[in-house]
């Protein structure tokens, strides 16, 4: 594949972004699908582009290739580059987002025409532009070869995100949300900022193979490395939305759903499993950063899970799925980090495989979790709620959405042989060999996550129809979501187009076989330097003969789907006695989220900063740096007016002054020269 | 005598000829600004067939033919093209002589270029006044009280300053006893002054030609022309002398002083030392002055005062780095492309606006952003050029010239420079504030017409181009930077 080819994977985007906005939005009519067939051609093109340079890194030595670089500036002796990075972390992130992304954008075609909060404009031009430039920000950052650059991008993602959360501006909640995001995302930013200008300061580099090598000479080591590596993981565990950063993901589905499944599985949040993974050279050398890493992980995926237990709204139950598995993402990633930390002679190739247990996991809930939510999108379209006590029966009704959703929560709970098993199994496998504390926690997360992903699935699809949003919404921010995002609502729930039901078949069978790239060790192979171990059976089957893991895992599944149809379908057991009795304690403080909001806002934001820090810094502001600035102001202003008097308009006054300029200079000079 | 390496001078002046003459016999005047483009369009054609040439001496020393003077011509027939298209509209507003309107761009450009190569006094003066005549007529062209006013002080200040340029000509030319300036180096290089007071005429000599450039480039203290001729002159003409004027006056400064003066240590004179006080005193000047203004025409009057404050401080760097180290010229050279994209951009954005709102005053710039959303867009883009903020030519050209300053010891001018950007943003921005976030006086709409859109883009996309990618441009300045000495 041309080198130059590659380049338009990200300049596609670009182009359907600059097309939307500056030429289809001012002269086309908003009613226009336009926009949305211009995205998804673009977004088409860059995933064919992407598959075809998966296959061009798949066959290439060492599965890298080298794009030559472009010089940005190149001033004395500063040169600033563009520079791309193709190797097979780089192939394989371009194809999941944009295949993923073109899913969305087709879906939000069916999604979108009823926009319900503003019937007059569906919004139709500023929401693909924004999704185009949403799509092309994280594309460049996969492709982004220095750090200068990821920081750039990472930036513009936040920002998309923040437009796209809030695109329902006119909703508070949406637009608190936006806020809320953006304000706690950039918190782990600075971390990533900082991180940067450090390893600046140290090694007068941004290049990110640059500093791999000067890692693994250990030029780059000690306690640089170590708050480099923990400064970046910051900015990783915003994006992540890693404890204690977690806050604002789950209200960000008050944005449409299609961009809440985008959001969810290949962009943002994945930004940050992605950037640990592309700057992992620099964590391999700093057990304490790994460890790190893989604690924060661990605990996020079960702390996340079990506030997901108890979540009455369909998405929010998927967005602390999503906190959770991200958790077990940076587990992953931090586990298998800790195994080759002690080797020596760690080569390039061994540490970008020692990503790949992170990244495959990545890469196979990209796919069923964005399934998940555009399955939550089209119940939603149906009963017109998210509110799961609401919904029941909705299998019959909606046979593609429940079929593909309860496919996708198979993958996610880590059923045999669905893609999240093998993904999953990998991650616990690490984490016995070098955490095994984490493990026991990981594996207890495993029984939650079957647990909550089938008690969803069976209040929403089994049982008898509740009749969608009839019922009084039970508190105000449910009220305000469901009011707003669904009138026109129809008392008899049914399938929807053929255009929203598309992508989940693609989705679905994408969420059963993407695992079995990695049954042979396949995924394994390509993303390091390991061979091809197994024939298929072998994987296939041969997983349950190696060792008890794998067998331990599935039942643990088992006993949450089990437990779930107990409670939520069948009924042996109520849920709400569980709630009252001995479990109202852990009910409680799950379903108040650990009570984080009310800490961050009641006493971090109001208590400490508004109350405490704020205040000093607004006396300061007002009384010494206020007076300065005003005294500096005025003093420019005056004399601004003193100048215009001299410009009298007299024109011998002009003359004189020229005279007068070159004596002052004359005498200047025979002065003082 | 080898005319050919003349052909785009003489191809302006035998267009120039035609336009008077085609204006006697025509009466569709359109066809006029299609001949003037055509004209520079084969002087264009001609620049570019001499680039094989490049690097000799023409016509006994007196011009050269180098990568510095190829520069200068390419860059003074754009800014003439773009001033032409610019003027499409506003010609209408003259009764009568729309042929001399023409042909006094053309041949201003023509002294212009001329100035850009030339390598003798005689010559520099001769081609000087080629382009401030022509600029003096055109300043005058409206015929109105304020137009006039402006035309007569500027000739009489231009008249002063030739004066005081002559003179010190003469100083120069009294003690080294040479107009050509390779030939003065090394005339003054071979007496070799130890001492500043050995040769108190040839300093002399030198600060009156520092006065008498610093006239074209609109230092301090020599300004004083430029605030009540940019509100009186027609404002094509003010766009073209802003920019035109001003560029051609860098490219004569750092030719003579780079070739004839280009070993201080000889003169025992610091040269770089003048300019960099003068830079502090035009952008501290330019700027303060700049804030109280309320017409938007003077405002970038002395918005190109603090510009070419930002320039001198490049003109300093060029009188204390190494001969060798090219930083010097071709920031300038950077810089004067940007600042030339940006001004022209954002006159011909206030030509657009003002014919149509019959007001050069800020405050009838309110809501412009909702009546004429494009016009406000790119004016808004070229003052953030001016400013020197992301992603604009102006902030790679301020980056280049004070990151050329800074290694050359100008750390404490550069502090100056940026501390005044700073201060400039604030009047830039009132413009910008004015436009889209004040309430428009009337919501009708501001028509333009389809040049002035033409070249407004132009202007504005160069500008982000340049912001964008700056490589191209870099390595072009850097390759212009090379100035033949003999």
């Amino acid at each position: 594949m041309p080198t130059n080819l590659m380049w338009l994977i990200f300049l596609l985007p670009v182009a359907s972004f600059v097309i939307v906005s500056a030429l289809i939005k001012p002269f086309i009519n908003n009613e226009s699908k336009l926009p949305g067939y211009v995205t998804i051609l673009a977004i088409t093109g860059s995933f064919a582009l992407s598959v075809w340079a998966l296959v061009t890194v798949m066959s290439a030595e060492g599965h890298v290739i080298d794009v030559p670089a472009i010089t940005w500036l190149n001033i004395g002796n500063l040169t600033i580059s563009i520079n791309m990075i193709m190797d097979s972390l780089t192939a394989v992130m371009l194809v999941v987002v944009t295949f993923v992304s073109l899913m969305v954008q087709i879906y939000s075609l069916g999604y979108l025409h009823r926009d319900p909060v503003n019937t007059v404009d569906t919004g139709f031009p500023r929401y693909y532009a924004w999704m185009s430039l949403f799509t092309a920000s994280m594309l460049g950052l996969i492709i982004a070869g220095n750090l200068l650059m990821m920081f750039m991008f990472w930036e513009m993602v936040g920002l998309c995100s923040y437009l796209l959360i809030g695109f329902w501006f006119h909703k508070p909640a949406a637009a608190n949300a936006a806020k809320k995001a953006f304000i706690v995302t950039r918190l782990g930013d600075f971390g990533f900022l900082a991180a940067i200008l450090l390893i600046f300061a140290n090694t007068h580099t941004f290049d990110t193979n640059a500093l791999r090598d000067l890692a693994m000479t250990g030029v780059l080591a000690g306690n640089v490395l170590t708050w480099a590596a923990i400064g970046i993981f910051a900015g990783a565990a915003g994006k992540s939305a890693q404890f204690p950063l977690h806050v604002w993901l789950p209200d960000a589905m008050e944005g449409p759903t299609p961009v809440s499944a985008l959001i969810h599985s290949a962009t943002m949040v994945s930004a940050g499993v992605f950037l640990v993974a592309r700057t992992f050279p620099l964590f391999v050398f700093s057990t304490q950063a790994l460890t790190t890493v893989a604690i924060i992980g661990g605990f996020t995926a079960i702390f996340a899970a079990s506030m997901g237990m108890v979540m009455n709204d369909i998405k929010r139950v998927l967005a602390y799925s999503t906190i959770s598995q991200l958790g077990f993402m940076m587990l992953g990633l931090g586990a298998s980090g800790l195994g080759i930390a002690h080797e020596s002679n760690l080569t390039a190739e061994i540490i970008r495989g020692a990503t790949a247990v992170g990244i495959f996991h990545l890469f196979t809930h990209a796919f069923f979790k964005s399934l998940l939510f555009l399955g939550s999108g089209s119940v939603n379209h149906a009963s017109g709620t998210f509110d799961m006590r609401k919904m029941g029966g909705l299998g019959k009704a909606m046979p593609w959405t429940c079929i593909t959703f309860v496919i996708g929560s198979l993958s996610l709970a880590g059923i045999w042989p669905l893609a999240g098993f093998w993904s999953k199994d990998e991650i616990l496998a690490k984490a016995m060999e070098n955490q095994p504390f984490l493990f026991v926690l990981a594996l207890i997360t495993v029984f939650m996550t079957a647990f909550y992903m089938f008690r969803a699935v069976f209040m929403t699809f089994s049982g008898e129809y509740k009749g969608g949003e009839v019922h009084e919404p039970h508190d105000a921010q449910e009220k305000a979501s469901d009011h707003e995002e669904h009138n026109a609502h129809t008392t008899q729930p049914h399938e929807s187009p053929a255009i929203m039901v598309l992508p989940l078949v693609l989705l679905s069978i994408l969420a059963i076989v993407a695992g079995f790239w990695n049954i042979t060790g396949a995924f394994s192979a390509f993303m390091g330097h390991e061979t091809e171990s197994k024939t298929i059976i072998q994987g296939l089957f041969g997983v349950f003969t190696e060792n008890w893991l794998p067998i331990a895992s599935l039942l643990v599944a088992i006993s949450g789907i089990f437990m779930a149809y107990v409670m939520y379908s069948v009924k042996w057991l109520s849920p709400s006695k569980i709630a009252d009795g001995f479990f109202k304690p852990l009910y409680i403080l799950f379903s108040r989220k650990y009570y984080m909001d009310e800490l961050y806002e009641n006493i971090i934001v109001s208590k400490l900063l508004l109350g405490g820090l704020f205040k000093g810094f607004q006396k300061l502001d007002e009384q010494v740096i206020d007076g300065t600035v005003n005294g500096a102001g005025s003093g420019t202003r005056n004399s601004g007016n003193v100048l215009r008097k001299l410009q009298n308009g007299q024109l011998q006054f002009y003359g004189l002054f020229i005279g007068i300029g070159i004596v002052a200079i004359a005498v200047c000079l025979f002065i003082f020269g | 005598m080898d005319f050919t390496l003349l052909t785009p001078e003489l191809t302006l002046l035998v267009t120039a000829i035609a336009v008077i003459l085609l204006d006697l016999f025509i009466s569709r005047k359109g066809f006029l600004t299609v001949v003037s483009l055509l004209g520079l369009a084969i002087a264009t054609v001609f620049t570019f067939g001499l680039r094989d040439d490049l690097s000799q001496a023409a016509f006994s020393k007196m011009l050269a033919v180098d990568n510095f003077a190829f520069f200068f011509k390419l860059l003074f027939i754009g800014i003439a093209a773009m001033v032409i298209i610019a003027s499409t509209d506003y010609v209408s507003k003259f009764k009568n002589f729309r042929g001399e309107y023409h042909a006094l761009i053309l041949i201003a450009t023509l002294g212009m270029m001329l100035m850009a190569a030339t390598t003798e006094l005689i010559t520099v003066y001769v081609s000087l006044e080629v382009a401030s005549i022509s600029l003096y007529a055109l300043s005058g062209f409206l015929k109105d009280g304020k137009s006039s006013e402006s035309a007569v002080k500027y000739m009489i200040l231009g008249a002063v300053s030739s004066a005081v340029l002559l003179y010190g000509m003469a100083l120069v030319f009294g003690v080294t006893g040479k107009t050509q300036i390779g030939e003065i180096a090394a005339s003054i290089q071979l007496s070799g002054y130890s001492n500043l007071l050995d040769n108190p005429a040839l300093i002399m000599g030198i600060v009156l030609l520092v006065a008498g450039f610093g006239f074209k480039i609109a230092a301090i203290p020599f300004q004083m022309w430029v605030p009540d001729v940019y509100e009186g002159a027609p404002t094509p003409v003010v766009g073209f002398l802003s920019v035109g004027s001003k560029a051609a006056g860098f490219a004569i400064i750092v030719r003579l002083f780079f070739t004839a003066f280009e070993f201080p240590e000889s003169l025992s004179l610091d040269w770089g030392a003048i300019y960099a006080v003068l830079a502090i005193a035009g952008m501290i000047i330019g700027n303060a002055s700049a804030i109280a203004q309320s017409n938007i025409k003077r405002l970038l009057g002395y918005s190109s005062i603090a510009q070419a404050g930002y320039l001198l401080v490049g003109l300093a760097t060029l009188g204390i780095a190494p001969a060798n180290e090219v930083i010097g010229r071709s920031s300038i050279l950077f810089f004067l492309i940007s600042y030339a994209l940006a001004n022209l951009g954002a006159f011909v954005a206030i030509i657009a606006i003002s014919n149509k709102i019959e007001s050069d005053e800020i405050k009838d710039y309110a809501g412009i952003g909702k009546r004429a959303p494009v016009l406000a867009l790119c004016l808004t883009v070229c003052l953030i050029s001016l400013i020197g903020m992301l992603p604009t030519a102006g902030f790679m050209a301020k980056f280049y010239i004070f990151n050329g300053a800074v290694q050359n010891g100008l750390l404490w001018l550069v502090i100056i420079a940026v501390l005044n950007s700073v201060i400039s943003a604030f009047y830039y921005l009132r413009v910008v504030k004015a436009m889209w976030f004040n309430e428009p006086a009337s919501l009708e709409k501001v028509p333009s017409s389809g040049a002035l859109r033409f070249s407004l883009l132009i202007t504005t996309l160069g500008v982000l181009f340049m912001g964008i990618v700056p490589n191209l441009l870099l390595t072009f300045a850097e390759w212009a930077a090379r100035i033949l000495r003999f």
